[in-house]
């Protein structure tokens, strides 16, 4: 394994409960320390860079790149604002946006950098790099969630990203800013009551979190359709994080997983796990969906009926 | 199910608030970058005229009513728990969109009037909706709220009251969104006309909202401007006879499957919102354009409750 170039994958929730109020909940106190313990390995690693997927990141123009080599601003979540404000100013690694974007094109994906001051980095990605690099230790560079993207593109971009970094011999940290089960209260809650949405949303985080503890990445991104209409309230096309994080770290189930944390985050399932490459493998399954190497962009089936 | 009370026609009386016009101002940035108004930093060669010069008529319309606030429902102040209100009276900041970046960078410094926002607000939770006031300084005003209000007030003289849209069509369905907008239009009419204030109601939204993925080397190049497919085509046009027809009853009623069928940005809950506190207008609207931006089709409209001064515009 000596040759991958992740030191470790994170999976953490996007929320801001556990960066502006962790006393206010047990749960979301323990988050926070899984978000330390990360932060802690991470010092500890010989990771050149922080890469982050942001869920809470849409775009439509493809996928954006953040290529801002400081971007700063206060940045107050649109739902959770009372809950305080989250002044940030970041290190990002310009030249590895600029490569990323250059390799989403050679796979044929429409992607492009970005670095504009003032531009609004979102909630979740705030949450993470906050917390997971409090003092810009390591440059880092966060990458969009197409909202029409589906798996064929989400596996590119982290083909993309994984071809970026050996390009430029670098060792990264890969973090999906996602939550387990999405479906938040639809009212305000005492941080006390929080507790998982539902009894069926509670069984599927389990049975992630059980995926994950094993290490098994790729069977988890096969899954990932199920678990889209399982479990995630339908904001967009489909659940891709894992697509991407699978993509990006090599697409196999050879990892030890740790699952640091699970909590509640106003409902919806919050959970900070660590993968981390190794030579093992609970085993290779059949797989029911073919690999893809390069996007070949929308096909015109219906046109094609037509000639 | 309506009520009677919003069927009777709106008041006219000094003593008591008042709904003077309701729009649709749809808000793809692309339409302030097309301007170049000073606040906004990117330049661009124009673009997109048959909106703009839509929106350039509408608001001088709005410039011959009295009115003391623009109340704009926008779906990109995305809020899951519950609506939320403006309850700050001054925002100064930058907004840069999110999607296009390199469209819209705009220094903003505006009003709220946080005094009918809180009406809202109380008349909204008092009806048993799940409300809050927004009072943390560093928030942002979004986009949507940003470019309607520029292009049908650029003096910006005017308070705005911005609402948040609540994502009940993804947590629920079309249906529960329609249903909860529309009780939320109801409150939000009861507040209006409770105040001294006359105000100017704004939905603002696209109709067919199916973006196209990539963006021409030079975004104001109206030969690659086109609608996504002629189905959302269809829908828009059959959306905007209806309001031709002053059919609005049945343009909610159809707002589920349209909203469906076409992506629209009417998930966002908006127009049944103002289609609700306008009294469900059986009257034609004003329609000042139609164009589509990277794909969407978007309308310039207004409902005029004063048949006086209510005009056949196209």
């Amino acid at each position: 394994m000596s040759e991958s170039p992740i030191c470790f994958g994170l999976y953490v929730p996007p929320q801001p409960h556990p960066l502006l109020v962790p006393e206010q909940n047990e749960g979301w106190g323990q988050l926070r320390s899984a978000f330390d313990t990360a932060r802690k390995r991470i010092e500890e690693s010989d990771a050149d860079l922080i890469l982050v997927y942001s869920t809470t990141w849409p775009s439509v123009i493809g996928h954006q790149i953040q290529a801002h080599p400081e971007p700063e601003w206060t940045h107050v979540d649109d739902d959770f604002h009372f809950l305080g404000s989250m002044p940030y100013k970041f290190k990002m690694d310009s030249d590895f946006a600029h490569g990323y974007n250059e390799n989403c094109g050679q796979r044929g994906l429409h992607s492009r950098t970005i670095a504009y001051d003032g531009f609004p980095i979102d909630t979740g990605s705030v949450v993470a790099l906050k917390l997971l690099n409090p003092d810009n230790r390591i440059p880092a560079c966060i990458v969009s969630s197409n909202v029409y993207s589906n798996r064929s593109e989400s596996i590119v971009l982290g083909k993309a990203a994984r071809d970026t970094l050996k390009q430029q011999g670098k060792k990264a940290v890969i973090v999906v800013v996602a939550t387990l089960s999405n479906r938040m209260f639809t009212e305000h809650i005492e941080p006390k009551d929080d507790r998982i949405h539902s009894a069926k949303d509670e069984e599927w985080n389990q049975k992630i979190m059980e995926f994950f503890g094993q290490g098994r990445l790729e069977d988890l991104s096969q899954l990932s359709r199920e678990i889209h209409g399982q479990i995630r309230v339908q904001k967009v096309v489909a659940y891709k994080p894992v697509w991407w994080m699978a993509a990006t770290m090599g697409q196999s189930n050879s990892y030890n997983g740790e699952v640091l944390a699970y909590a509640a985050l106003h409902g919806s399932g919050g959970a900070v796990i660590q993968l981390t490459p190794t030579s093992g493998s609970i085993g290779d399954k059949e797989f029911d969906e073919d690999d893809v190497e390069v996007y070949s962009g929308d096909r015109d089936v219906l046109d094609k009926g037509m000639n | 199910m309506l009520t009677m009370m919003n069927r009777l026609p709106l008041p006219h009386c000094d003593s008591m608030g008042e709904i003077v016009a309701g729009c649709i101002a749809p808000h793809p940035p692309h339409v302030v970058y097309a301007d170049n108004p000073q606040q906004n930093e990117p330049n661009s060669e124009g673009g997109w005229e048959t909106l703009r010069w839509g929106y350039a008529k509408l608001a001088n319309k709005l410039k011959t009513l009295d009115y003391d606030a623009l109340v704009i429902f926008t779906p990109h102040w995305q809020t899951y728990i519950g609506t939320h209100f403006l309850g700050l009276p001054h925002f100064k900041s930058k907004s840069v969109d999110p999607v296009f970046p390199n469209l819209f960078q705009f220094n903003y410094d505006l009003e709220v009037d946080v005094e009918l926002s809180r009406a809202m607000h109380d008349a909204a939770k008092d009806a048993g909706m799940v409300t809050m006031m927004m009072e943390n300084q560093d928030f942002r005003i979004d986009y949507g709220t940003i470019v309607s209000a520029h292009m049908l007030n650029k003096d910006w003289d005017k308070p705005l009251v911005p609402i948040s849209s609540n994502r009940s069509r993804h947590y629920y369905s079309v249906e529960v969104m329609n249903e909860q907008a529309r009780a939320l239009g109801r409150a939000c009419r009861k507040a209006i006309l409770e105040s001294d204030k006359r105000v100017v109601l704004v939905s603002t939204h696209s109709l067919s909202h199916r973006h196209f993925t990539t963006e021409p080397p030079i975004p104001e190049d109206m030969s690659k401007q086109h609608i996504y497919n002629h189905s959302n085509y269809v829908w828009d046009m059959k959306l905007i006879d209806l309001m031709r027809q002053g059919k609005m009853q049945e343009v909610i009623d159809l707002m589920p499957e349209f909203t469906e069928q076409t992506m629209a940005e009417t998930d966002s809950g908006s127009i049944s919102w103002m289609m609700e506190a306008l009294g469900m207008p059986d009257y034609p609207a004003e329609i000042y354009g139609y164009q589509s931006v990277i794909g969407t089709g978007n309308v310039v409209a207004a409902w005029d409750p004063n048949p006086e001064t209510r005009e056949v515009v196209l």
